[in-house]
């Protein structure tokens, strides 16, 4: 019994194993989250390497040359693009949060849950079949236009902003609803003056995400609004320019030129998504703050 | 296996003699017996100010296919202090929700039986469950003040938010701060955010948010368990000066606590009543071995 009493708490065996397994794992974690980062700053590194010498305030502020010259700017594209992703937006992102308030607060689980599937699936529509679709409702026979494509990209836009909403309802605190119940609060009050102010900033988030998601969309864009009539900058009725087919059309052209201007738009649009990022983010701390998560 | 106090529970269950306050009267003279939906409900339930009486009449509550409160027959006393005690689980906390209606908010919930206000069905189907809340007022374990509202909006929001007049909501706020012994503290700050209180203070702004509707019952589960011992003192003491206007009935862990608040203690085991009695009685000579056993802590 000579045995040294430390012996059982060493590093051996079956312990060293596991040891070992562990510290695989864990390079093999590190290395998955290096790669995922290593991509983001290298699209975002390229396109800001090769974009940021074409990118200029003339470029920022003057409607694309004519006639496929070089030359021109991106105004009108930008112009275009809040337009079209505009009315989406005003057309997604109320309906999307009313639907989450329904199926969250109101809803029986028989008919919240199907409603999430369905939603689910919606999201998972590829876009140019969504673009399709629009086109054969309101292009086909008629003539593209801006409409349209929001139309699209509020389909688009309607599941990201429902069920992100969905997931931000579902954490405000079961106890504030219980708390409202108990005054005697009726259920819609409590829901507008209540549940969705502590939410607010989650709601938010989900918003400016599904914005976001669909400011870069380009497969509708192009079925519903490609063939931009010359001079026409801001009606919706018409077709409308917008960064992302800027970015497709200058990328075609044999024109080296118009290739670096489709960086310095691409650096414009990715530039747009990344600073809606960080704002979502500061509204969902703020909200997270709120519910006590 | 009833061993109440049979003299107490007569005099609390004595039906009451006004026929408005009976539904079963139905006379048109009597004027509106049962509130309905609307502004009204409220006036309707609370007949007359010096009441506050809730009987339970074999009262079950279920979640989903558990039983939880197996046929309670007990009555509180208006204006006293009630304590409910008994072992984790044995259905104080559900037979208290019950009595305002929150079990049944529970997905698989159900209740039946009778709650009566002051000889009023709350679970008479023509009832409007929102009255009943305005009417039987709760506080929960852990203060819950809305995060987005400051201090004064949070204890008006029973009020604002259930379309009360105007003119009166400040006043019956201030009046709700100094009745929970909190004015002093935050009358230099009534702008500014609930939840930037203290855990006692939040409490005791829920139990002003609770009071400023003027209820006639006040329901508290476990109101202390989440504070300190000085906060826990600051409310036992708001307790014994708001029954004076409130019925309340206290839910409570701590035998120590329902010693020094209640005037009446009731002690429960798995979902059904063992004893109710006097709280000195309770606690030096129950009338049941399971009793004793449990305020001499031989369990729970």
């Amino acid at each position: 019994m000579s045995a040294d009493p430390h012996t059982l708490l060493l590093d051996r065996g079956n312990l060293e194993r596991r040891r070992r397994v562990n510290r695989a794992v864990e390079a093999v974690s590190i290395a998955a989250a290096v790669l995922a980062v290593a991509v983001l700053v290298i699209v975002v590194g390229s396109v800001f390497l090769k974009g940021v010498d074409a990118l200029s305030w003339h470029f920022l502020t003057t409607p694309t040359a004519l006639f496929g010259e070089a030359g021109g700017g991106i105004s009108n594209a930008i112009i275009g693009s809040a337009i079209i992703v505009g009315i989406a937006a005003a057309m997604a992102i109320p309906v999307g949060i009313l639907v989450a308030i329904h199926t969250t607060e109101f809803a029986p689980p028989q008919i919240s849950h199907p409603v999430r599937f369905v939603l689910d699936i919606l999201n998972g529509v590829p876009t140019i079949i969504t673009g399709i679709f629009v086109f054969g409702l309101m292009v086909e026979g008629d003539k593209q236009s801006a409409f349209a494509a929001s139309v699209a990209l509020a389909i688009v836009m309607l599941p990201i902003v429902a069920r992100t909403a969905q997931e931000v309802l579902a954490l405000v605190p079961g106890s504030l609803k219980e708390a409202a119940h108990a005054l005697g609060i009726a259920r819609w009050r409590m829901t507008v003056r209540i549940t969705i102010p502590t939410a607010a900033g989650g709601l938010i988030t989900g918003s400016l995400l599904a914005v976001a998601r669909v400011a870069g969309e380009t497969a509708p864009i192009i079925l519903l609004s490609s063939i931009v009539g010359q001079g026409n900058l801001t009606d919706p009725g018409e077709a409308l320019a917008s960064i992302p087919y800027f970015i497709f059309q200058a990328s075609e052209s044999p024109k080296p030129e118009a290739h670096t201007e489709a960086w310095a738009a691409a650096l414009v649009l990715i530039a747009f998504v990344l600073a809606l990022n960080v704002v979502a983010r500061a509204f969902y701390a703020r909200s997270r703050n709120r519910m006590g998560a | 296996m009833d061993s109440r106090n049979p003299t107490e529970s007569a005099a609390l269950t004595e039906p009451n003699p006004d026929p408005q306050l009976n539904p079963q009267t139905g006379s048109a003279a009597a004027g509106p017996t049962i509130s309905v939906a609307g502004p009204n409900a409220r006036a309707s339930l609370r007949p007359s100010r010096a009441q506050g009486t809730i009987e339970l009449r074999d009262l079950h509550a279920y979640y989903g296919r558990t039983h939880a409160v197996r046929g309670l027959d007990l009555a509180f006393a208006a204006g006293k202090v009630t304590a409910i005690i008994g072992p984790s689980g044995c259905g104080k906390s559900t037979m208290v929700r019950c009595i305002n209606r929150m079990h049944e908010e529970i997905d698989g919930a159900r209740a039946e039986g009778e709650v009566l206000l002051d000889g009023l069905d709350l679970y008479d189907p023509r009832i409007d469950i929102v009255a009943v809340r305005r009417a039987v007022g709760m506080v929960f374990q852990k203060p819950n003040p809305f995060p987005t509202m400051s201090i004064f909006d949070n204890v008006v929001s029973g009020l604002r938010l259930s379309g009360a007049p105007r003119g009166e909501i400040d006043d019956r706020g201030r009046e709700a701060l100094v009745a929970a012994g909190l004015w002093e503290e935050v009358k230099g700050r009534l702008k500014g955010p609930g939840v930037g209180l203290s855990g006692g203070q939040q409490q005791r702004l829920c139990i002003a948010r609770a009071l400023a509707v003027d209820p006639e019952v006040l329901l508290m589960d476990e109101p202390c368990s989440a504070l300190d011992p000085v906060a826990t003192l600051r409310i036992e003491e708001l307790i014994g000066e708001l029954k004076e206007r409130v019925t309340i009935v206290i839910v409570t862990h701590n035998m120590q606590q329902a010693a020094r608040v209640a005037d009446t203690t009731v002690f429960m085991l798995d979902g059904e009543l063992v004893e109710i009695g006097p709280t000195e009685k309770l606690f030096t000579t129950p009338d049941d071995e399971r009793t004793e056993q449990y305020v001499t802590g031989k369990f729970g």
